[in-house]
């Protein structure tokens, strides 16, 4: 723990975990989805959808869905500035009590305007910072404290190396890595924490490696 | 350099360098991180600079809260300050509206620095711009202070906690106020051993406190309790520049504060369970605004 840990974040209120921590997590899912997004269906859960009203957490998440840190002080005019910038939210919040879900959870359906979706889970777990457990249809689990390379491919042996070989290639250092696969020869995930983002040649290259489906980014938040 | 860990390690160190505590902290900061001191210096005038900020538009009239619960107080307590009619002086008067300022401006999306977390965001900023002023610091010496209060709060945090979720408001409030009152000490010019007593004097004072907030938003009785822990933190600094000490030791206070969180109910923790958020006018308002008590 360090001293900006204790005085800090910067940020904009009302709460760390319900304003600034939906900030990231909206980053993150904005990232993740590779373009600015044109539809999202926000679910927010427990806390998040009860007070996440008098929170701002609503225009908070959408202000990371926008781009925008959890200091900038367009936050709170941020539903406004969406629809501006061609970006249809729609919010559906599920109010029940759900003792397996976090009680700051956050689910969002994102669609870019190339037609690119991507369905982002994740939490707020205090202070700002948050947890992504779930892209798409894979359980993950990554904070958004280092960049985030995730590539999708087939259960092939040799896909790490090849997949590792271009990273190293291009200078990417890996903080940690897991792989996670549906079943034995079926469709699997790799997670790469780097220190470095990847750069968009890097990713190309990796997306074009035989059984790999696509991949996805997000820089640290 | 030894570890910083408890508030006992940072007195050795001081006992054996003669420097201040904000130096030590810094010196930490530095070697942890990889960071230049004038990088840490720097980052800390660019909070400083927030802090400044936040006060400077929370005394502006006409703040108020996305709920509608919370703002315009600073400004009242300020104005009535200056006709003479409050009972606390100019100078109290100024730490506690500052302290208002800044969390009413959290509570109405404002630009803040969670210190240490956004709820108890007024109390830092109230005391020291309002020492600084009284003692005529500069800005070199002010983000001193901050690097004592981060110092000190860090030690809480590494040994209690500064989450009311984790141990109540005695956790937020309570830690800011310990930390406000030993970086008001260094302001005034006092040894580290008096910032350590003013920690543990000011800590004293808000064992026991629960993170009840109505509606579970940070508004009430968060926003305004930051006005009473600037004045308790500016007591409790005041108390051990004159020579007062703590009988029980800063960081034995800072082990009863972890065990008291840890004995408070869930319900005392920031669940809105429990007392003020459970009141009779506490549900009334929980259910006006999102319709379920």
């Amino acid at each position: 723990m360090n001293l900006f840990d204790v005085v800090g974040p910067i940020m904009i209120g009302p709460s760390s975990s319900h304003t600034a921590g939906a900030v990231q997590l909206g980053r993150i899912s904005r990232a993740l989805l590779g373009e600015p997004p044109v539809f999202a269906v926000v679910r927010f859960y427990g806390s998040f959808a009860r007070t996440g009203k008098g929170h701002g957490t609503d225009k908070a998440f959408v202000g990371g869905l926008l781009g925008m840190g959890m200091d900038d002080e367009r936050l709170r005019n941020s539903l406004i500035l969406a629809r501006e910038a061609g970006l249809e939210v729609t919010f559906d919040p599920d109010r029940e009590e759900r003792p397996n879900r976090h009680p700051n959870s956050v689910t969002a359906v994102l669609t870019g305007a190339s037609g690119r979706k991507v369905t982002v889970s994740g939490a707020s777990i205090g202070g700002g910072s948050v947890i992504i457990s779930r892209v798409d249809e894979y359980d993950v689990s990554f904070t958004g404290e280092y960049c985030v390379f995730i590539v999708l491919h087939r259960d092939t042996p040799g896909m790490v190396s090849r997949v590792t070989g271009e990273l190293a290639k291009s200078g990417v250092n890996i903080a940690q890595m897991k792989v996670y696969r549906s079943d034995r020869g079926g469709h699997a995930i790799m997670l790469i924490e780097t220190d470095q983002p990847v750069d968009p040649e890097t990713a190309r290259s990796v997306a074009g490696l035989h059984d790999v489906f696509g991949t996805m980014s997000a820089d640290r938040v | 350099m030894k570890p910083i860990g408890t508030i006992r390690e940072l007195l050795e160190i001081a006992g054996e360098t003669g420097e201040k505590c904000s130096s030590l902290f810094l010196a930490r900061e530095a070697e942890a991180t990889g960071a230049t001191r004038e990088e840490v210096r720097e980052k800390m005038a660019r909070t400083l600079q927030v802090m400044r900020q936040s006060v400077e538009k929370g005394l502006r009239p006409g703040t108020k809260s996305v709920s509608g619960l919370t703002g315009g107080d600073a400004w009242r307590v300020r104005e009535a300050g200056r006709t003479g009619k409050l009972l606390m002086g100019g100078f109290m008067n100024t730490a506690c509206a500052r302290a208002l300022a800044v969390a009413e401006q959290n509570a109405a999306m404002g630009r803040i620095v969670a210190a240490p977390t956004a709820g108890s965001c007024g109390i830092l900023p109230g005391v020291l711009l309002t020492v600084g002023e009284a003692v005529g610091a500069g800005e070199k010496e002010l983000v001193s202070a901050l690097l004592t209060a981060a110092g000190f709060g860090r030690v809480i945090a590494l040994n209690a906690s500064i989450s009311g979720a984790e141990a109540g408001c005695q956790a937020e409030c309570g830690s800011a106020a310990a930390m406000a009152a030993a970086a008001a000490v260094e302001l005034a010019g006092g040894t580290p051993e008096m910032s350590a007593e003013a920690c543990a004097l000011a800590l004293k004072n808000f064992l026991g406190l629960v993170c009840d907030p109505v509606a579970g938003l940070v508004e009430v009785p968060c926003v305004k309790r930051n006005a009473f822990c600037a004045a308790a933190a500016i007591v409790a600094a005041d108390m051990a520049l004159a020579g007062v000490k703590s009988v029980i030791p800063p960081d034995e206070v800072i082990s009863a504060m972890r065990e008291i969180g840890l004995a408070l109910p869930a319900s005392l923790r920031e669940t809105s369970e429990g007392g003020l958020a459970a009141t009779p006018t506490g549900k009334k308002i929980a259910w006006e605004l999102f319709g379920k008590e």
